[in-house]
This record gives structure tokens, sequence and C-alpha cells, in this order.
């Protein structure tokens, strides 16, 4: 297993998953985590040689349906549920900001 | 008004014209109004639409029209299902006030079954805690004990049908998020076979792991909405194909000659001496009801925990990487859409929720992938493995549901590990696929409910009911003496 999961590493995985963690909270969940991880190394202890990942109960598969054309969701319901829309569209502030 | 308490008895009165729909819904609201300020079931009662509802199928039975097999009962949902325009939050900031363009697959099933939902439930932030302590809305309380937790992630809907409220709920199974409620409030909780219940309109956590399953204080009443909510669904890919087996037919079958094993790696240290001893109280009253009880070995099930870790919040990061203000739900206004992205989701999710979508972009992330996401894969591989070997020899496995009866508010929520110690017994059947459920066996040392789990292979619910009809049996007549 690798080293214990460092301070940076959270900082790079937060950035990754688009959050922002100040600098005290992060203390916390590199400690949190690295608890988390360090129990899993337990599996370390198993013989994986040999073993396939399972990924699903069934593995995965993929489903088609017959294309024909059929009733999918109402445009203007799901719209109503967007934070903002215009023209039949969804509504988002500039996505090329000054940052890199 | 009334002395129903099952959905079995509410339907065949409201069929047989002994008491209205509407009356049912009035009894489920009162209870609701009377307690639920202190219990905190439910994020949401739908009191109009119950009633509405409810109207409507009083006035099919009086003009003698067919109604379904839960006509008139109320039901809870957990808060984790969509209902077309009734706010679904996952009992989260993040979707505070979204209102679903569509029903879950289950919800329809239940309309046509004529059962009236009264409204949502409570819930871990996104199904993820053992304890309802993480949910944006604030926790719920043990019915039981309001001093106590009532298990998570789905308390809400254990809680709803524990207070006598509603005898039926929906609840979400990711790692013993039915079960473990269940056990802790008394009363009884499955997590059906992954695939048999349609996950279409499930707020999805852990895809490979999520099953939606029935909440109810009877081991017939399970089986009666199990029944109602299973079958194939062309909308979710993974639904199975099979038709659904007639469990009500079975539940009197007994046990005779049923071979029934004790998970030994459930019965070790970490479990307390009272959940070990009424777990060992039903291994007891199965035999004497004619069952073969055995010990087995499942040795991959101890490192469930260390797999499920990895696996669930690898997938949670993945999909709860859809909450980007743009579509649904929270926005936090900022200049750019990046910064609007990072802005709403460190406002929107809480900290569990934040904590395993870092954990599982960790453990998917280039560098630790193979190490992380990739052992715990071959892991559950050999958990799966593990228990086909025990279904060899045994038809069914018997363990404790949760270590513990229900814990004090604040006791596991220091230690992020401590809290996730309480679905030891839970999460390797999810991990496997396999179906399992909680039945209410008597208390523990502080008379709070103790739960024991009977897990099946796959499609193996005939069995599984079964012997959770004669554990029933025996709770009740050991209760009585």
């Amino acid at each position: 297993m690798p080293e214990r999961i460092t301070v940076e590493d959270v900082a790079h995985v937060a950035r990754l998953a688009r959050l922002n963690i100040a600098p005290d909270e992060l203390e916390r969940f590199t400690s949190q985590l690295g608890d988390i991880l360090e129990h899993a190394a337990q599996m370390a202890a198993l013989d994986l040689e040999g073993v396939e990942p399972m990924g699903h109960p069934y593995g995965l598969r993929n489903v088609m349906r017959a294309d024909v054309l059929a009733p999918s969701l109402d445009r203007d319901e799901v719209l109503s549920q967007a934070p903002s829309a215009e023209a039949g569209m969804f509504r988002v502030p500039p996505v090329l900001g000054e940052e890199p | 008004m009334t002395e129903l308490t099952t959905a079995l008895e509410m339907a065949a009165a409201v069929a047989a014209r002994e008491v209205t729909a509407t009356e049912l819904v009035e009894a489920s609201l009162s209870a609701i109004a009377e307690r639920d300020g202190d219990i905190s079931a439910f994020n949401l009662v739908t009191d109009d639409a119950a009633r509405q509802r409810a109207a409507e199928i009083d006035v099919e039975i009086a003009a003698g029209r067919p109604v379904g097999r839960l006509a008139g009962v109320p039901i809870a949902l957990k808060d984790n299902l969509c209902t077309r325009g009734v706010p679904t939050t996952c009992s989260s900031k993040i979707l505070e006030g979204w209102r679903p363009p569509y029903d879950a697959t289950v919800v329809t099933m239940l309309a046509h079954s004529g059962a009236i939902s009264v409204g949502k439930t409570n819930l871990d932030e996104f199904a993820m805690g053992s304890s309802t302590e993480n949910s944006a809305f604030g926790p719920t309380r043990n019915p039981r004990d309001l001093s106590r937790v009532p298990g998570g992630s789905s308390g809400g809907s254990a809680a709803a049908v524990a207070a006598g409220y509603v005898p039926l709920s929906l609840g979400s199974d990711t790692g013993g998020s039915i079960r473990q409620p269940a056990a802790l409030c008394g009363v009884v909780g499955v997590k059906p076979t992954y695939g048999l219940v349609s996950r279409y309109g499930l707020v999805a956590f852990a895809s490979s792991l999520d099953q939606i399953g029935p909440f109810a204080t009877t081991v017939t009443d399970a089986a009666l909405l199990l029944e109602v909510i299973a079958g194939h669904d062309p909308l979710d890919s993974t639904s199975i194909p099979e038709p659904v087996a007639d469990l009500m037919s079975h539940l009197a079958d007994g046990v005779q000659g049923l071979r029934v094993g004790i998970v030994s790696e459930f019965m070790v240290e970490g479990i307390a001496d009272d959940v070990r001893r009424r777990t060992e109280a039903a291994a007891a009253a199965l035999e004497a009801a004619g069952a073969i009880v055995g010990e087995v070995n499942v040795p991959a099930a101890a490192y469930g925990l260390d797999a499920y870790y990895l696996i669930a919040p690898a997938e949670a990061s993945s999909n709860l990487a859809r909450y980007d203000a743009v579509r649904f739900g929270l926005r936090v206004d900022a200049s750019t859409t990046p910064d609007m992205y990072d802005a709403t989701r460190t406002a929107g999710f809480g900290d569990e929720v934040k904590r395993r979508i870092m954990l599982g972009t960790y453990a998917l992330s280039a560098g630790y992938y193979d190490a992380y996401y990739g052992t715990a894969q071959k892991v559950r591989s050999l958990i799966r493995r593990d228990f086909d070997r025990a279904y060899q020899d045994f038809d069914v496995l018997l363990s404790p549901t949760s270590p513990t009866t229900a814990f004090a508010f604040g006791d596991k929520t220091e230690d992020p590990m401590t809290m996730y110690l309480n679905d030891v017994c839970t999460i390797p059947t999810n991990l496997a696929g396999h179906p399992a459920m909680s039945v209410p066996f008597g208390v523990g040392d502080d008379g709070m409910p103790v739960g024991v789990q009977v897990m099946a292979p796959m499609m193996g619910e005939i069995p599984m009911f079964r012997a959770a009809a004669v554990l029933e049996a025996a709770a009740n007549s050991e209760a009585i003496s």
C-alpha cells in the first residue's frame, strides 16, 4: 500500500473534485482519510494473485433499447428546475474566466 | 377509529369497505402531527396530496372498480426517491427545493398498487451514514428512546414505521442503510437481491451497491411490499429480467430441513455480548423449528468494510460530479462557471459527503488506482466467492444485523471509522449483490431492540423470508411468555 496520504494529496483531490477546503479543514480531513486508508491497507494480508476484479454483481454489459421514438421528459419542466435557463437552454456564467 | 396495524389488514379492510382510505390517511397524518415534532422522521409531509389520493381511491372502491394490492395503505418514502413535482432533497442543501420532473419506478408501482405516500423521510445526506445525524435538516430520533439515534442512512423511514405513523416505508441500502436502522428501531427491513427492484429514480450513491427495499412491522407486510415494487424495468439497465418470486405463498412453509449457517466472522470481537446472545437465541429458535444449524466461515467478509470504503466512495465521487449548479438544485453565484462549481459544491455538501468524494477521488486517481480501487475490486471477488462456497452447504446465513443496539447522539460522530464499523455485518452482502434482511429478535441489556440478519444467495428471497417468518413467530411467542 502507498505512503500515508498527505495534506498536499488531499488539497489535490479536493481540487479535482471541485471542492474548496479551508486550511484547518484540510488537516482534519487528511487525518481522517489517513485513518480510513490505513484500515483499508489490511487488505494487503489477502493473497490476490490471479483474482479477477469485480466491478458489479452481474458484470457490466451494454443494454440497448430499440431505436424507436418514445416520449421523454418535458423540456420546460426540466428547465423549470434549473437555477437559470433561457430560450430552451441552461444558462451559466462565462466558462472562460481570468484564471488559467 | 381502527385497530388495524398491518398493511395487509388495512388493504383488506379498505377492499371490504370496513374502513376508507381517507380514514387511514387521516389517522396517519394525525399520528405524524402528534409525534413528529419530537421524532423528525419526515423532511416533508405531503398531506394535501395524500388526502386527494385517498379520496380518489375511495371513489374507485365505492364504484366497485378493481384496486391494487395496497389500496388505501399509507406509506412513507425515503427522500432520495424521486417524486415528480414534490421536493426530493437527499437531506442535502445542494438539492433543497428541487422538484424532480419524473417519478422513480418504485413510486409509479406504488401508485398503481393504490398505496398512498404521506411524505418524504429524513436520511443521512445522500445516504452516507449510519445514524441519520448527517442530515442537513437535523437528525431523526429513535421512537423507542428519543435520546438515541434511529440508525441510518434510512433512519427516517425506519422511524416512521417504528412510530406507527405508517405500516410501510421504502428505504435504500448501499451498505446496510435499510437493515441497520430496521434493527435499531425494532422493525423489519429488507435489502433485496441487486437488480430485483428498479433503481430508476433512486438518486445514485454507489450504483453497483444501491438497492431499494421495504420497511414494515411484520415479515408478511415486508414480503407484500417487495412483491409490489419488484420487477423488470427497461429504464434500469441492471434490472434483472426474471419474474418476481411469489413470496407470500411461502411464508408459512417453515424451516424444516433448511440449512442455516451462522457466520463466524460476524460473531467476533466488536459485536456486543447481548447482541451475540440474541443471535445465538435466534439460531436456537430456527433449530427448534426444524432447521439444520451450523457454523460457517466467509473469510473474505472480514475485509468487506475495507473494500467497501474504497468502492462506495469511488462510485460516489463519480455519481456526485453531477451536482454542478447547472441543471438542478443549489447555485452559488460566481463570475465564471468553474468558480460557480466550486462555490456551489463547497456550500452545498456536508462534511461526510465531502470526505467520501475526496476519498473516492483519491482511490481512483492516477498512481493509486491499482493499490486502492483495484485491490478493493479483487477483494470484492473473494467475498462473492466465499459467500458462494458457504451457500453450497447452507440455504441461508445468519448473523447480527448491527454490532450494538441504538446508540446515543454524538457517540460516534467524532471519528468516521467508528461510525463505519456499524455496518461491518451488512456491507459484505451489498458487495456480493445478495439479498439480506433484518428481523427484530427481542431486546438487548438496555431494553433496546436487537435485529438479526438473514442472508441468502442471489434470488434467494424465498428461503430468506421463510427463515424470517419463523424468527418473527419465535420472537413474538418469547415476548408473550
